[in-house]
């Protein structure tokens, strides 16, 4: 690409990136890279928006660890501090609190729509399983987070948490303390989970993350059937750059939005200190997004034909997930007149037993 | 036969015991056995071999008030402990004979010395409670009612009266009739009954009076044994009204710094050479009720102005005194209202409360310093409160500030990112229209 000195500051910088870089070729692809437009467009949103919503997580998070402190004895103070002396904290933090939760549900809602739409499908199997390990780690993020303001609900939660992870068969106890850095949730699990939450599942979670992105925009959006279907001409189309990002922007700044009102109307709370010697106070639960594991465990009774009722279900889930996650492989097998009844049965299914449980978790 | 008849009356009268224990609190599930402990099945065993128990058991003739866990009995100190007899032999000529050392049952004036055959016994007390005082029946003896016991009143009271004669518990058990919470109506059972005392010349309406009172308020209502009950004030054994040389140490006992304050003052001696009761001048006895700023100055409800007179220097000292006092909660009651506010909108009002403990302070200890009747000590100490008062004031102020603050930066925002809506929609409009 050529320079002459009529072009604008703008356009001789990217010449000279360009140059060194060949970045023209990227741009050309994204703006010849199409999306569809049809009635199911909408669900296309909503991975944009967990995108939206770890970017916003990432850059909270940094602000907050410029002034949180990952001990025992000062993490609650930290958190404390950070909410009412530092300017701005008590927004940063809430907005850190309600993004978390946000990201959650919209790669949950990501996730089913992909199912639904059977978008795992050849070619997608990687796009698909690399989405279900962000989401995992997306949990973990939670998991580890939740302790971090060492409040007394946190504390109770984790110990419960940790001790569900301990009676995973085989490796379940050395797990537990690797986890909690010794017998039972101290300081030292305190340490672990901040280390993990700000350096190894981020590592672990950008790489993935980048993995998916590739993925995506190397195989382009899924048309469903009734779309793939339909004579070229037909179909509708819009450019993904910049007519599709623009609209993901828009939803991005409505979502912002949301996340400013929470933040200001309804901040996170900081609750009372963890007092390790303390007894565990009513009502400990975990995040929302944990309860239906949580409240199933509950369920299944002590002993099931002479196996753990606890085990039984960590197992089951366990097996669950698995096979959630190579739902493209196994799902070739079923006969292709049957696949989506089967799917869109699978799908409800799960939903509605996510749904129920959480609620029934709360209730109770 | 009669052996089987006595032992299904005492398994019918320990399940009547243990049945009592239960509905007391210990629940134990229907289908739970408890087995005893080694001391309970020591006790069946005594109770069974013990005649005098079973015969008075038998006969339905055990004395009033009769308490199985009576703490004598629960030593194994069953009849014979303090009557005397032969316990062994279910001959009731033979067990209760002289022969065997039956004493029989003392006179009212008798009491004292027969509880304190073993109570004044200091090798025989520390068998059973090494660490428990045995001059009840010395002390006892100095009291009113000891002296007028001593002078033929067979009236008044004695041992049993406070304490039962066969349904003795320790103080510390809840169900004992000296247990700090029982006290007030155990004294009130003589004290409050008017054929009873008369003849005695005293009121009989202390307990009605110390009910109401912030003692009787927070010891019978709010069950807080750390409130003095009569015993606190008056003494237990040695029982006598405090005198006007004594009723300010009695209540300094528990208000120290109101009776280091008071006795420094020239007002103290001068209370003394007119034959005024100290505190009890102002607070009353029996019913001393909870005191308010309104005691102290110029005004209709003062009890300054019930020997000082408008204008003298004791009523100047309570005026300033008062408006000291005032000027600190009404800055308070201010800062109070502002931390609540804070308090409703959701905001940390942690710090607030920090400095409002501190204020809250130094109006007690105004408030105690008024017992030095001296506007120029407690004039700091107030002054103090208003300033820790004011400052709290100015950060719940800064915080309500701030709380709007977030609330229009919010709609600022929210306007911004409206307008950035709108005008990319139009913008996509504009593109995808041509």
């Amino acid at each position: 690409m050529s320079m002459s000195s009529h072009d604008s500051i703008g356009q001789r910088l990217f010449g000279w990136v360009d140059e060194r870089f060949r970045i023209a070729p990227l741009i050309e692809f994204l703006r010849h890279k199409k999306v569809p437009m049809h009635r199911h467009t909408v669900w296309y949103y909503m991975g944009g928006v967990a995108l939206f919503l770890f970017i916003v997580q990432v850059i909270t998070g940094i602000l907050l660890i410029l002034y949180y402190k990952g001990d025992e004895a000062t993490a609650f103070e930290s958190v404390r501090f950070i909410t009412t002396k530092v300017k701005f904290g008590w927004l940063i933090r809430s907005l850190h609190s309600w993004s978390a939760n946000f990201m959650v549900f919209f790669v949950f809602v990501h996730m089913f729509s992909t199912f639904f739409a059977r978008a795992f499908r050849k070619p997608r199997e990687l796009t698909w399983m690399t989405g279900f390990l962000l989401l995992a780690l997306a949990m973990g993020f939670g998991f580890t987070g939740y302790l971090l303001p060492w409040n007394e609900l946190a504390y109770f939660a984790t110990k419960v948490g940790t001790d569900i992870t301990g009676a995973v068969p085989l490796i379940g106890n050395m797990a537990k303390l690797v986890l909690r850095g010794g017998e039972d949730v101290t300081g030292a699990t305190l340490s672990r989970f901040y280390a993990i939450h700000i350096a190894i599942l981020p590592a672990l979670f950008s790489v993935l993350l980048g993995l998916h992105l590739i993925f995506v925009q190397r195989l382009g959006m899924h048309e469903p059937s009734f779309v793939e279907k339909l004579p070229p001409e037909r179909k509708k189309m819009i450019p993904f750059f910049p007519n599709f990002l623009l609209r993901d922007m828009l939803l991005w700044l409505i979502v912002l939005n949301i996340l400013l009102y929470l933040s200001v109307y309804f901040p996170w709370e900081i609750g009372e200190k963890a007092d390790m010697f303390a007894s565990a106070p009513e009502g400990i639960r975990p995040e929302w997004y944990f309860m239906f594991m949580f409240q199933t465990l509950k369920l299944i009774p002590a002993h099931v034909l002479l196996i753990e009722g606890e085990v039984l279900g960590i197992v089951g889930f366990g097996l669950v997930g698995v096979a959630w996650m190579f739902v493209p492989f196994w799902e070739k097998a079923i006969p292709s007149a049957k696949s989506r009844r089967t799917i869109l049965v699978i799908g409800i299914i799960s939903v509605t037993f996510i749904i129920g449980m959480t609620i029934w978790g709360y209730l109770v | 036969m009669k052996a089987l008849r006595i032992s299904t009356m005492i398994t019918l009268a320990l399940a009547l015991v243990s049945g009592a224990a239960l509905a007391d609190g210990t629940s134990v599930s229907a289908n739970e056995e408890v087995a005893p402990s080694d001391a309970e099945v020591a006790r069946r065993a005594f109770l069974e071999n013990d005649q005098c128990y079973q015969c008075h058991l038998e006969d339905e003739n055990l004395p009033e008030h009769f308490f199985i866990d009576d703490i004598h009995m629960q030593a194994n100190l069953s009849c014979a402990g303090c009557h005397g007899g032969d316990p062994a032999s279910d001959d009731d000529e033979e067990s209760m004979s002289e022969e065997a050392g039956f004493l029989g049952v003392p006179s009212r004036s008798e009491v004292p010395e027969f509880c304190g055959r073993c109570h004044s016994d200091i090798e025989f007390m520390r068998r059973y409670q090494p660490r428990i005082p045995t001059d009840q029946v010395n002390r006892y003896s100095t009291s009113l009612h000891g002296q007028l016991l001593s002078s033929g009143d067979d009236n008044v009271a004695n041992c049993t009266s406070c304490h039962t004669a066969h349904g003795v518990l320790p103080a510390s058990d809840a169900r004992s009739s000296v247990h700090p919470l029982n006290v007030p109506s155990t004294c009130n059972s003589c004290h409050g009954d008017t054929d009873h005392m008369a003849g005695y010349d005293i009121p009989t309406d202390q307990y009605e009076q110390y009910a109401k009172s912030v003692h009787g308020v927070a010891l019978l209502e709010k069950e807080d044994t750390g409130a003095p009950a009569c015993n606190d004030c008056h003494g237990n054994h040695g029982a006598l009204p405090p005198g006007i040389s004594s009723v300010t140490q009695v209540c300094g006992h528990c208000h120290v710094n109101n009776l280091q304050f008071f006795e420094a003052t020239p007002m103290a001696r001068a209370f003394e050479d007119s034959e005024l009761h100290g505190c009890e001048e102002c607070h009353g006895n029996h019913g001393v009720a909870r005191t308010s700023d309104e005691m102290v100055g110029t005004g209709d409800a003062s009890v300054c102005m019930d020997c000082h007179d408008d204008g003298d220097d004791g009523s100047d000292a309570a005026g300033r005194i008062r408006a000291q006092l005032d000027s600190l909660t009404e800055v308070y009651g201010i800062a109070l209202e502002r931390q609540e506010e804070v308090n409703t909108k959701g905001m940390d009002d942690v710090d607030i409360g920090f400095i409002l403990q501190e204020a809250h302070q130094s109006l007690i200890q105004a408030r105690t310093l008024v017992h030095t009747f001296d506007p120029e000590r407690v004039g700091p100490r107030t002054r103090e409160g208003v300033e820790k008062s004011k400052s709290a004031i100015e950060i719940a102020e800064s915080t309500i500030q701030e709380y709007s603050f977030r609330r229009r930066g919010f709609g600022m925002g929210t306007l911004f990112i409206t307008i950035l809506v709108i005008a990319l929609f139009f913008r996509i409009r504009q593109m995808e229209s041509s």
